[in-house]
């Protein structure tokens, strides 16, 4: 039996602006959700041309989640997004030509050639870069956490984990110190339905990851995470109550990964009647009949938006591909910080 | 000057961090009330408050990874390990994500995790280790093993200051039972500088932490042999210049570690000499460590696990002799 509360659909235009949008706001909102496909869409080009090397993942079906939530961040908070989180970084302002740069290697990449895929961040977006081992960034956000608290800061850290690795004891340790000390930090599982081949039940055996949450102290909250807008919604009442004194938040968004865990994974293993169910509730798609339907958005508006969008991108494909490979005789520099590397925005 | 036994200058050294910048803060298992397992912070609660000294729930990688977060959020944290053994539950955190993150992200992650290490009372194979190889293997992280009480305070204030994930090994050994003279100012002791113990002419002994004082009372032992001893004070970075120095001096080595012996950090010293200092050898580099087992729990098998000044008296000797 479900613990946590499954959050109501966001109806009107009026309620929107209750939780805090315009109408210019929404707008924004569409456009990020585009770029983040954009970016993914360009990138299997990129990576079917060769242009990146290793593997290529995407988070197809994630837009919704990841923009609804970074666009509930203030921007004093900071948030560690996963490799389905692109929207995260789309939000927080990541210039996308220094994405493409990041697949392909080039040392304008936020790791300039020393990390792949999305294991990256800018730190001046307030973003800390992802490890490959899941869900080992929960502790680190709740540490982000507890620098607001002994600080008494009104800031919150947002951390976020896939329902896969919901199961690994980084997720339990992270949301039992978040819970005693009722630490300013909302986790939000990308429930995506499957941890590579693995289906939910065989990765919990609760009805939801977040009906946990009472048993850590703290609200647990289940949302369609194909609705950017109720996703905002609970995101933002979630990093209000944390920044206020009033703990933890645990946040789950519920999709399907529309594509395989990875380029190379062709997801066989997802019954294929599943794909075509959830390809009806389009994050997009369901977003732009909203904003037609509700806030009268205008074929001219929604062709700007598209048409800046692809231009963003033919640009930054563009700009990417000017950087360079990064020099091997680099290789060894910066394996220990030196005192100047403490001089950045989160360091303060 | 004061007195102060090695925990007490661990303490002096956290205390005088703490006064100074607010940004230091301690978590830990049982470190408020308490004072921590072995008391380093004993009265620390009181003067700084449960926000600065913080009782953490019994999960190493929460504290470790918390301390992460906080660290590039500006802070300065200090987690204290019950046991240096226990670092094995928060290797994900030190290892993927603390040592890589300036590499390959820029940013960097000035934490210090103290873990209290060593054997010599029946710890058994949970309470005695000495993880420090494990570590040094890892770029990124640094290693200091102090052996003196100024070690202790100096290393730990320049750990602190430190823009790296630092590991601080403090042996227990030696917690209460190494008593000197510490400055009671603030001062710091370089990290990767070794220290010369005592000066010698015919063998070179080459350790740190509690071998130190091993090293010492076998070389008392040998009337007629000279002894030099260097105590690295850091394993990571290593002094290889002082430790080519003494060798060149001397030209005979043994390298000494409580460390098990295959792939303990004296096999990366004594390859390091074989390679840039072959030529000044007059006899085999030779190594004491501890053998290939887990550290024991009943006393005569403890004994033969960790190197006595007997073993390390007669590898002098037979240094010397050869």
């Amino acid at each position: 039996m479900a613990i946590a509360r499954e959050a109501e659909p966001v109806g009107s235009l009026r309620e929107v602006r209750e939780a805090g949008l315009d109408r210019d706001d929404l707008l924004q909102v569409y456009r990020n959700m585009i770029l983040t496909r954009g970016i993914e869409e360009r990138g299997h080009i990129l990576y079917r041309q060769g242009k990146i090397p290793g593997s290529f993942y995407t988070g197809r079906g994630n837009e919704a989640a990841a923009v609804g939530v970074a666009t509930a961040m203030g921007p004093d908070d900071v948030g560690t997004p996963l490799h389905r989180d692109m929207g995260v970084h789309v939000t927080r302002g990541i210039e996308p030509w220094r994405i493409f740069a990041q697949y392909m290697g080039r040392v304008d990449g936020p790791t300039r050639g020393r990390d792949g895929n999305v294991h990256m961040a800018d730190s001046n977006l307030g973003l800390i870069a992802m490890v490959s081992h899941l869900p080992a960034m929960l502790p680190v956000a709740v540490g982000a956490a507890l620098a607001f608290r002994i600080r008494e800061e009104k800031r919150a850290a947002v951390a976020w984990f896939g329902e896969g690795a919901s199961a690994r004891g980084d997720c339990h340790e992270g949301m039992t110190l978040a819970g005693v000390r009722k630490l300013p930090v909302v986790f939000v599982c990308d429930n995506n339905q499957w941890a590579y081949s693995t289906p939910t039940h065989l990765e919990f055996a609760t009805e939801h990851v977040a009906d946990r949450a009472e048993a850590y102290g703290f609200e647990g909250i289940v949302v369609d995470g194909t609705d950017v807008l109720a996703v905002y919604r609970e995101a933002k009442r979630a990093i209000e109550k944390a920044r206020s004194g009033g703990g933890p938040t645990l946040i789950e968004s519920v999709t399907l990964r529309m594509e395989g865990h990875a380029v190379h994974d062709d997801a066989f293993y997802v019954p294929k009647q599943m794909f075509e169910e959830w390809a009806k509730a389009d994050p997009i798609e369901r977003f732009r009949s909203w904003l037609r339907e509700n806030a009268n958005m205008t074929d001219e508006e929604e062709d700007e938006i598209a048409s800046e969008v692809k231009r963003t991108l033919t640009d930054a494909l563009k700009r990417a591909d000017e950087s360079p490979l990064p020099e091997p005789s680099q290789l060894t520099e910066g394996v220990y910080a030196s005192p100047e590397d403490l001089d950045t925005p989160h360091h303060k | 000057m004061a007195e102060l036994t090695y925990l007490q200058a661990i303490s002096d050294g956290l205390r005088t961090e703490m006064r100074r910048d607010k940004r230091v803060f301690v978590i830990g298992e049982d470190v408020g009330v308490y004072g921590g397992a072995f008391k380093v912070t004993l009265g620390f609660q009181e003067e700084f408050g449960h926000w600065r000294v913080i009782d953490a729930p019994l999960a190493e990688t929460a504290i470790v990874g918390a301390c992460t977060g906080a660290a590039i959020m500006g802070m300065r944290p200090v987690a204290e390990m019950q046991f240096a053994d226990f670092i094995s539950c928060a290797w994900d955190q030190l290892v993927t994500v603390a040592a890589k993150q300036r590499w390959r992200a820029g940013t960097a992650v000035p934490i210090v995790v103290r873990l209290p290490s060593g054997g010599g009372f029946s710890g058994g194979p949970f309470h005695s280790q000495n993880p420090e190889s494990s570590f040094a293997h890892v770029p990124g992280l640094k290693c200091v093993c102090p052996a003196t009480p100024e070690d202790a305070k100096g290393l730990l204030i320049s750990a602190i200051e430190d823009p790296n994930p630092v590991l601080y090994f403090e042996h227990k050994h030696l917690y209460r039972r190494i008593k000197a003279e510490v400055p009671e100012e603030r001062y710091t002791v370089p990290i990767g500088k070794a220290r010369t113990h005592q000066e010698g002419d015919d063998v070179t002994v080459v350790t740190w932490g509690a071998m130190v004082y091993t090293a010492e009372e076998a070389a008392k032992q040998l009337d007629d042999v000279s002894v030099e001893i260097v105590d690295l004070r850091t394993v990571m970075p290593w002094d290889k210049a002082a430790v080519l120095e003494s060798v060149r001096k001397t030209s005979k080595v043994l390298v000494l570690h409580e460390d098990t012996r295959t792939g303990g950090f004296g096999a990366e010293i004594a390859a390091t000499i074989a390679e840039d200092a072959f030529e000044d050898l007059d006899a085999p580099v030779k190594r004491i460590a501890a053998p290939d087992t887990p550290v024991p729990f009943s006393p005569p098998l403890e004994k033969a696990f960790i190197p006595q000044v007997e073993d390390v008296a007669a590898g002098l000797r037979e240094l010397a002799e050869y």
